[in-house]
């Protein structure tokens, strides 16, 4: 299992821009929020999808590193919701369990956490039970989103929920392949098919606007 | 001021499923037609099959016009208006909606067409429901088939005929109304779990079949046959194999050099002569304003773009907004119910990754009055839809049925085993028209511009929630039939919200004092005026809404060809 061929490390190599240029254990720099709220979000999304038995989760798949590139662009307007209720979560986590989140257990960030989801937590300014859904959702985009826009690095998202990958073709055949398990999956972003590429050279609604670097 | 455009025969109001219907027919009579269309144009590759741009996100490359001005919603007028969302379920673009809509094109039933007197005929005048406004169209199923069949073959729909000239064929819906000729293509292939949902709605005496779709399953008119790649919910289509207005109608209008496409165009109101004639409309393009100047003006937007549209175009002739003197402007309105679905988990892998939503089966027993009502306490009826589609950010967030919590190593091992194990049934039923349900503008919230948005006042009644607990019951017990190891339903229904099936609100019929516009959808107090879509729909029925406004389209461009020196402005 662990035999790497000349084919998966070219492989490896053509996903690079798709996992933004980052090498392996190297993390992404930071561009929108500061270093102690993403110090914060990584710790929180490291629980909602945690690394276990069941192989890579959120962390691996730099979900927070994803929501921390889109406050910039597509969830700018999320950005002030973020400042206030990562606040509002690391002061109710010292308050009640008389830590900062990050130093708390695994165990202790949970049941924090159960008391976000459920609203019991306090001192937020608007729902904390909102503000964990907000969180949960843009995990899930980061974790299972097409790599293009930063997470689901090293598409550990679609291994973990044996999504086959986007195609742009999918045959009678592929079909019955994969209703007998044989379908292999296929690791490929939506903007590494041709079809998709000619547009980000050429014409189109989608060329008009800036693309001076992937996932806006 | 605005700059004065040039005289044409007819302004279309929205190049979408509807206008880009109704332009072929009369640019092929030769008939000049400027269609003004709020977005651009999109084409394959423009249709990457991203799930967080176009399911998530909503399409931000695009021209949302229609973002900006988002419905308010309350359940009724005593009750609070609810947060609006940040994105419309239409899309604006030349094509509108049907770029990206599911593309299940489905006739109505014969009954759909004559709710009150069938419901009399058969159980007595105390069945329909209190409060509702319901009336028979003006027309029955045998008016509109020749429409069906014109669209069916224009735009291209494939599926399984049910009842040629009234011979019944079990392959296909046997409870439709005589169809002239099979489909132009047969229908969308199956799967191995679609496969099974068939034998197990046989196995309970049921009759499935494979539904409608505006796609195609064969290459047609020079376009692809369908991938099947997965991304066609809320998603464009790259091989062009979705027969959506862009790729078909509309370029065959262009062809004619009578169609003139202008895409960027923001209608803001009609103008209307002291006669009560309709001028022409005013619109914005980059903030510059235009009057163009028509004989006729198709509105073709969709049901609550029409109704503001109208409602907001006030003249001395028309003070309450353009052919509202009758205040029938927003009245009978109603979505389809579509809520109060089923979800099933299965022992197995459903395989679902692929295909489309429009690659189904069908079980319409329990829909309309195919079934007895006589021991039952509603009218009407749902359609059972099973189809294929999945995408990996859903499949994560999909229904953990209180098996596990939603998230942590709890969920992940329940994700890991089940992300492919669970459908969701899309129940359509039967929904009426009310009294107190109804369309108008929002005292307070503004576009932009400074315009009212559309209001919505609505909720689904007790005929729409008892057909829903019916119609639960039934697809629950074709999922256990199947095999389903866990079940979860939807509430019944209350408040109606915004849709992407609203009906109504320029209502079609004879009776000048309860409709906005007459049987060929011109409106009854400004007869140069056209509406098209939805929003002359009396009814709903039990089935997807556009392939019927499509042939209610091509039919009132076909009576303007026909009675053009009638119809156009004097």
């Amino acid at each position: 299992m662990t035999f790497i061929s000349r084919r998966d490390l070219l492989k490896a190599a053509a996903i690079v821009p798709f996992a933004r240029g980052f090498q392996s254990g190297a993390r992404p720099p930071v561009e929108n929020l500061t270093a102690t709220e993403m110090e914060l979000l990584d710790a929180i999304v490291a629980r909602l999808i945690p690394t276990d038995a069941n192989g890579p989760g959120a962390t691996e798949a730099l979900a927070a590193h994803y929501i921390d590139h889109a406050l910039g662009t597509a969830l700018a307007s999320s950005r002030p919701a973020y400042a206030a209720g990562l606040a509002a979560l690391d002061r109710y986590a010292r308050s009640s369990r008389g830590a900062p989140f990050t130093q708390l257990s695994a165990t202790d960030q949970d049941s924090v956490l159960i008391d976000v989801e459920t609203g019991a937590a306090s001192g937020f300014t608007g729902s904390a039970a909102a503000f964990f859904a907000m969180v949960l959702s843009h995990t899930h985009q980061g974790t299972f989103g097409d790599p293009y826009y930063g997470g689901n690095a090293n598409f550990v998202g679609w291994d973990l929920i044996a999504y086959p990958g986007v195609r742009t073709m999918v045959t009678a055949t592929d079909q019955k392949s994969l209703e007998s398990k044989a379908l292999k999956p296929n690791h490929k972003s939506a903007y590494e098919y041709d079809f998709i590429k000619d547009n980000e050279r050429g014409r189109g609604p989608a060329s008009l606007g800036k693309r001076d670097h992937h996932g806006d | 001021m605005a700059t004065k455009l040039k005289d044409t025969d007819v302004v279309i109001v929205g190049l979408g499923a509807a206008g880009g219907v109704a332009a072929l027919p009369l640019a092929q009579a030769g008939i000049d037609v400027i269609g003004l269309e709020a977005g651009t144009w999109l084409t394959r590759k423009d249709f990457a099959p991203d799930e967080l741009r176009n399911n998530v996100r909503g399409w931000p490359q695009g021209i949302q016009k229609a973002n900006q001005e988002i419905p308010t919603s309350r359940a009724t007028a005593s009750s609070p208006t609810v947060p609006r969302g940040s994105i419309h379920p239409m899309q604006n673009a030349v094509g509108g909606t049907s770029l990206h809509y599911w593309a299940q094109s489905w006739r109505l039933n014969p009954w759909d067409f004559k709710v009150v007197s069938e419901t009399r005929r058969r159980y007595g005048p105390s069945r329909i429901p209190n409060g509702s406004t319901v009336e028979d169209w003006p027309f029955g199923l045998d008016e509109l088939e020749p429409y069906y069949d014109k669209i069916e073959y224009e735009v291209g729909v494939s599926g399984q005929a049910g009842n040629i000239n009234g011979k019944i064929d079990p392959r296909g819906n046997r409870f439709e109304g005589p169809r002239k000729r099979a489909y132009p293509m047969p229908p969308l292939r199956g799967t191995e779990f679609l496969d099974k949902m068939t034998m197990a709605a046989r196995s309970l005496g049921w009759n499935p079949f494979p539904g409608p779709a505006a796609i195609n399953s064969r290459s047609y008119q020079n376009r692809s046959a369908c991938m099947y790649h997965g991304f066609c919910n809320r998603g464009g289509c790259h091989v062009d194999a979705k027969n959506s207005t862009a790729v078909t109608t509309i370029p065959r209008a262009q062809a004619t050099g009578h169609l003139k496409v202008v895409p960027r165009a923001h209608v803001t109101t009609i103008e209307v002569d002291g006669n009560g004639q309709v001028t022409g409309v005013n619109y914005l393009t980059d903030g510059v304003e235009y009057f163009q100047p028509a004989k006729v003006v198709l509105v073709a937007s969709f049901t609550y773009e029409n109704v503001r549209l109208l409602l907001l175009s006030k003249s001395k002739a028309f003070p309450k907004g353009l052919a509202n003197n009758h205040g029938q402007v927003g009245r009978h309105y109603f979505s389809h119910h579509q809520g109060a679905g089923v979800s099933a988990l299965f022992p197995f892998n459903l395989n679902a990754w692929y295909g489309l939503p429009a690659q189904g089966v069908a079980v319409d027993n329990w829909a309309d009055d195919n079934f007895d009502h006589g021991g039952l306490d509603f009218i009407g009826g749902g359609n059972l839809w099973v189809y294929s589609d999945r995408r990996p950010i859903g499949a994560a967030g999909m229904n953990t049925f209180g098996r596990a919590p939603n998230w942590g190593s709890a969920w992940k091992t329940f994700i890991k085993e089940n992300a492919d194990r669970s459908n969701n049934s899309y129940i359509q039923k039967s929904t009426l028209p009310y009294e107190d349900n109804y369309l108008d503008l929002d005292p307070e919230v503004k576009d932009p511009l400074g315009y009212p948005v559309c209001r919505v006042t609505a909720e689904y009644k007790e005929n729409e929630r008892k057909i829903a607990a019916f119609t639960q019951d039934k697809m629950e017990q074709w999922y256990r039939e199947a095999g389903a190891i866990a079940i979860q339903r939807a509430p019944l229904g209350g408040a109606m919200g915004i849709s992407t099936h609203a009906y109504g609100g320029t209502r079609m019929g004879d009776n000048v004092e309860t409709n906005v516009v007459n049987r060929w959808g011109f409106a009854h107090e400004a007869p140069n005026l056209g509406v098209l879509g939805a929003s002359v729909m009396g009814t709903s029925g039990a089935h997807n809404p556009t392939l019927t406004a499509q042939a209610l389209a091509w039919r009132t461009a076909e009576h303007l060809v026909k009675n053009w020196k009638n119809i156009k402005r004097t």
